[in-house]
This record gives structure tokens, sequence and C-alpha cells, in this order.
């Protein structure tokens, strides 16, 4: 039996790996019941090799599936072991992983066998059993299966703390030519249920305390990066799109890793665009926190973001007018658009000009990035830039002082041009 | 100067600040007793912990500055830093003597680096939420040893009471030779002496269960993994080392 359930795990977690979401916060579920376990800010409780958290037991509960996608690994057509959990053999391992403090909760996605809703019923029964029968108060997130029935979504909020749904291919002619069979209509149907029942159940509980949560932290979804043609730009205008039409609490970047030799992919030992994910994931922050418009940061002049330099610094370096910058004089909006400043450190820098003007040294021990941010901004000093740099030069000064994390190793990700 | 010796307790630590000011100090430090190398000409006075002097200068703290500033004072104090107390009492006095907050003048350098060492046991405390690792016993006890680099046991305390309310665990910090208890009703502090037991056998100590599910969690860990992307350096940041000793999924 034992040996039965670890091959099982072996094969679905594999499968289940590409899914990139991780995050186990948003939600905040008490336990009130003497139940098990929490929600709250999240916890990572380990980091695989490759550098990714591991916060949720991420499985299938099947590798069946009925479509072929051509970038998924548990394509109809791809030759693997194909394997499928019991619902109760889920609720164990996620409770005995749980109570062993191995993770914040599940991650249940699926193949889809038979059709959306026999699938969806399934996940669904995992999160009623883990919630009604063993009183689990752990973070739950789900998969919503493209096309299932609006009964079985309402009842998928209830019991999960977030749903989502990957979109995977950023435009829809890219999801034309790598699964055919699939429509962004059907995507986007649970989606749009899901978000009205959210805002509806939102209101009810600001009026009604004892109101039930519905899917407290949200939706979210992913796109796969690299595998079809789309620009920086598609990808993330697409995101916006979601952001703001969904409400969506987040959107994940998933670099293609090559899995089929597809000739509409890229092929076999092709090497995961892991830098252009990261500078995705950094406009993505912009957007989302530092006040940026997508609008700045991609546009028909720039379609692509560089991959030798962060967005901000980018956009910076393009905006030279826009500097240099008072440190102990600007709005706090402003001080969030010099590179080499954080959310952290541009709060401190408010909070710490109140009582003196700030000098380099300042600047420095708060943990302001000055190799970069140093071209940019005045504070409370003699010494400054008075040199009238161009874009050019600042970028090769700053290239030259530092030595990137994630270029040292890749450097045949780099257009020469 | 005088040196003020106290037990290393955190009461300890409000009485000596309560006596600095009571016997009008004006250049002292603190240390305590066990580490205090004796000098021929500074003078060194014994702190004799006194929970009314200490709730006192709590008061005063309270009053003068908000929660958050207090609590990284007490997060300070448990980095257990060699001096840490002097910065404290700095940090104490700032906030006694100005009629303003100051608690965000990063410029002093104590504000500073009591919000620095604070940030730092945070993450500690933050890693032993995550990296502890329960076994299960025969006698359905859940155990975990711990060995933080700071004293975080008082930090987590709460987090773990919440989360596993409805199973017996125990987590114990095997450097500072203590931990807590959970009864399924309340936490307790206990001791251990690990070596009285030494002599018995050793095989029946963990649940039958147990084993299958650290193999699980083993062959999950690794089946996560997606070779084409290995970063070690981003392994190690985020999982140093020291901690691997504890955790299932790093021992082979």
């Amino acid at each position: 039996m034992s040996e039965r359930v670890r091959e099982k795990l072996n094969i679905l977690a594999d499968a289940a790996k590409y899914d990139v979401s991780c995050s186990s916060s948003g939600s905040n579920r008490k336990n009130n019941n003497k139940g098990l376990g929490d929600t709250g800010g999240g916890i990572c409780h380990t980091y695989t090799e490759d550098g990714r958290c591991v916060s949720l037991l991420k499985i299938l509960l099947t590798n069946f599936c009925i479509y072929d996608c051509a970038y998924c690994v548990t394509r109809k057509s791809n030759d693997i072991k194909r394997a499928a959990f019991t619902v109760q053999e889920v609720v164990d391992l996620t409770m005995n992983f749980y109570r062993r403090n191995y993770i914040e909760g599940l991650f249940l996605s699926s193949g889809i066998f038979k059709n959306a809703d026999y699938t969806m019923e399934r996940l669904v029964q995992v999160a009623k059993k883990l919630r009604t029968e063993h009183k689990f108060n752990g973070y739950i997130h789900l998969k919503s299966i493209p096309g299932a029935s609006d009964e079985l979504m309402h009842e998928a909020g209830l019991y999960a703390d977030r749903l989502s749904i990957n979109i995977e291919i950023p435009t829809e002619s890219g999801l034309k030519l790598l699964a055919p069979e699939k429509n962004r209509k059907d995507m986007i149907a649970p989606m749009n249920y899901l978000k009205e029942e959210i805002i509806a159940k939102k209101e009810e509980k600001r009026l009604f305390k004892k109101a039930p949560m519905f899917a407290p932290a949200g939706q979210s979804t992913q796109m796969i990066i690299g595998a079809g043609k789309e620009t920086d730009r598609d990808i993330m205008y697409t995101a916006d799109k979601f952001y703001r039409g969904f409400q969506l609490k987040r959107v994940y970047y998933s670099g293609y890793v090559p899995i089929s030799n597809d000739s509409r992919l890229p092929g076999l030992g092709s090497s995961v665009p892991m830098v252009r994910e990261n500078r995705l994931y950094q406009t993505d922050w912009l957007m989302r926190f530092y006040g940026f418009n997508v609008r700045e940061l991609l546009n028909d002049a720039n379609p692509h973001l560089d991959l030798e330099i962060d967005p901000k610094l980018g956009w910076a370096l393009r905006n030279l007018n826009c500097f240099p910058i008072d440190i102990n004089k600007a709005d706090l909006h402003l001080i969030l658009r010099v590179p080499g400043i954080g959310m952290q450190s541009a709060h401190k820098i408010i909070s710490a000009r109140k009582f003196h003007k700030l000098s380099w040294e300042h600047l420095k021990k708060i943990g302001v990035a000055l190799n970069r941010a140093k071209y940019f901004i005045i504070c409370n000093s003699n010494e400054m830039e008075r040199r009238d740099l161009t874009e050019t030069k600042i970028r090769q000064f700053i290239l030259a002082g530092s030595e990137s994390k994630y270029l040292k190793n890749s450097i045949q990700q780099l257009s020469l041009f | 100067m005088v040196t003020l010796l106290y037990d290393k307790t955190w009461q300890g630590l409000l009485t000596a600040i309560f006596d600095i000011y009571d016997r009008k100090f004006s250049l002292a430090s603190i240390d305590y007793t066990e580490r205090f190398q004796p000098d021929v000409f500074a003078k060194h006075v014994e702190v004799i912990t006194d929970d009314i002097k200490a709730s006192r200068v709590m008061a005063g703290l309270q009053r003068k500055a908000s929660a958050e500033a207090v609590k990284n004072i007490y997060a300070a104090f448990l980095s257990e830093l060699p001096g840490i107390e002097n910065t404290i009492l700095a940090y104490a006095r700032l906030i006694l003597s100005s009629n303003q907050s100051i608690e965000h003048a990063y410029g002093h350098s104590a504000v500073l680096k009591v919000s620095q060492v604070a940030r730092m046991v945070h993450r500690e405390k933050h890693r032993m939420e995550a990296f502890i690792r329960f076994k299960l016993t025969s006698d359905n006890l859940f155990y975990a040893a711990i060995e933080p680099d700071f004293n975080v046991i008082p930090l987590i305390l709460t987090h773990f009471r919440r989360r596993y309310a409805d199973q017996r665990w125990l987590i114990y910090d095997l450097k500072r030779k203590y931990g807590i208890y959970y009864n399924l009703l309340t936490v307790e502090e206990i001791t251990i002496d690990f070596n009285q037991n030494a002599g018995e056998a050793t095989t029946n100590v963990f649940h039958e269960d147990e084993d299958l599910y650290q193999t699980l969690w083993k062959d999950y860990f690794k089946s996560v993994n997606i070779g084409a992307r290995k970063n070690t350096r981003l392994h190690l940041r985020h999982v140093p080392k020291r901690y691997w000793k504890h955790l299932t999924e790093k021992l082979l």
C-alpha cells in the first residue's frame, strides 16, 4: 500500500511542479475550532535545489488528461506513466505533512479526465473533506477547471483559500497554435464568475461577521514565458489586463522548461529563460507596488525588457529629465522611482529625514544600493555627481561596477545587439 | 565608568536600566555575570533582579514608545549578541529622555542597530517557524529539536500553540537546553536531561508511520525540483547549511 502511494506521489508531484504558484498568504483563517492549522502571512517551509520555495503540497489528483496541449507534460499524446490519487489518499498526505510542519497546506491541480465537471467535483471533494471532517484550517489552493459549472465553482470557493486558472499562453493566437482544443472563453468564464462572487461575498462579510469566507486569498493565474513568440509587452499588457479586469492577486510567470521536440516549441536542451522571467517579475512589482504604469515600462518603442539592467533602471535611463531627485525633499512616489531604492529603504528615508538631513553615509546605512542610486539623487553632501553624464555612460559605469548574479553563468541568453 | 552585572534575563536587564537611573550613573555599561571579565580600574555592581523595578522601566518605555519599538527592544535582547545590552541601554535612554518619538530616527546608531538586530531575530524566528520538523513518537508526541542562532523560542510559542492546537508537541532548543511543551491545553517551559535515558533502547521511540512520511516527504522534495533550473547559490541562501541537520528533506 505504502509503496503504491510512494510511486503515485512521485509521478503526480513531478507533473505538478511546472505550476509555479507557491503563495500561501493572503488568507486569514483562524484555528477557532481547536482543529489543525491556520493561515496568515504564509511560510516557505523549504526550498528546492533550483531555489524555488516549497510551501504547499503541490500535486495533481491525476495526470490522465483528455487534452493535448503542446507545452504540457501531461498532454494526451505524451508517453509517460499515468496515475491517480484517491480522495482519501490526498487527505491523509495533507494531514500528515501538515502535522509535521512540512507544509502550509495543499495545492491541488488535476489533469482533465472525462470532463470539466467530473474533475472539478473531485477536487472540491478533497477540500470539503479536509475542512469538514478533519477540521483542517490550513491553506487550500484549488485549480479551477476551465468549463466547470458555476455551482461547483461556488462550492470550491467555500472551502478553498485561493482558486486559479492558468491562461498559460499570453496571446490568443499563441493558444490557438499550441492548444487548439482549448479556448480563452472557457478559461475566463469561471474566473469571471469567481470575481463577481468574491466581491459579493466580501460585501456580505462586511455586513454580517458570521458570513462564510469565500476564497479569501482570491484568484491567481500563470503564463508560460518563451514557449511562443510573444514579446514582453504582450505578456505584461495581458497581465495588466488580468490584474485590472479580474482583480487577480497574482500573475505568475513561468520560464518554459523544454519538455518535447514539438516543432512549434523551443527544442529540448534549449535553456530556460530565467533572466527574462526575473525581469518580468520585476516589472510586475513595479506595476503593483511602485506606482508605474505598464506603458511607461513597455511600449511600441520598447517591446522587450533589457536583460542586462533592471526595468526601473531602464526606465530611469530613458527619462533622465526626471532626475536628479532630492532625497531630503521629494515625495514618496518620486523616491520609489529611483533605481537602487526599494520599498523598505524608501519608507526609511521618509521617516529618517524628519529628524535630520540625510547624507550618503545615512543612505548607505539605510540600505540603498548607491552604485545605482548615486546618478539619480542629490542629498545633504557636497560630493555629488557633477558631470553631465549621458544615458550610455551611466549604463556603462553601473554595469562595470556590478556583477549580475543572474547573468554570470548564462551569457548565451544575451542577444548581441 | 561602572559595569552593572545582570543575570541574563529580560527582567534583569530592565532592572539594570532602572538602577542606572536610580543611582544616577552617567557612564555605565551592562554585562552579565558569566561573561564579565573584571577590570582593576573599573567599578562593577551586581544587579538584583526585581520585578517591580523592571515593570516600572517597562511602563516608562511603553508610555513613550510604540508597542512596535518595545517589541523590537525585546527581540534585540533575545539576540544575545555581545554588547547588545549597551545598545538597548542607549536606545532606552534616547526614548526616555526625548519628548517626541525617536524610534524612526535611524541617524542615531542605537536606533538603527536595534532595528537591524530585531530584524535579524525576526528572520530567525520566521526561519524556525518554517524549518521546524516534527517527528511523531510512539506515544503520539510531535517532537522537534532546534538549534537557532538566537533565542527565539519565546517568539515562536504563540504561532505553534495556535496552529497545532489538536496535537501534543514539544520543541526543544538543544543549544540553550530548554524547550516548550504543549499538552493540548497550555504551553509550559521544560528542561530535559537527555543523558539519563541514553542507555535505553532507541528503536521504538518513533511511531510506526513516522518512517513512511519522512520517506514520502523526501521523495516529494526530490520530485518538485526542476533539474534544468538548478541554482545552488539561491538554494543555499534560502536554506543555509547550518539548518540542514534538523531538516528531514536534507538528510540522506
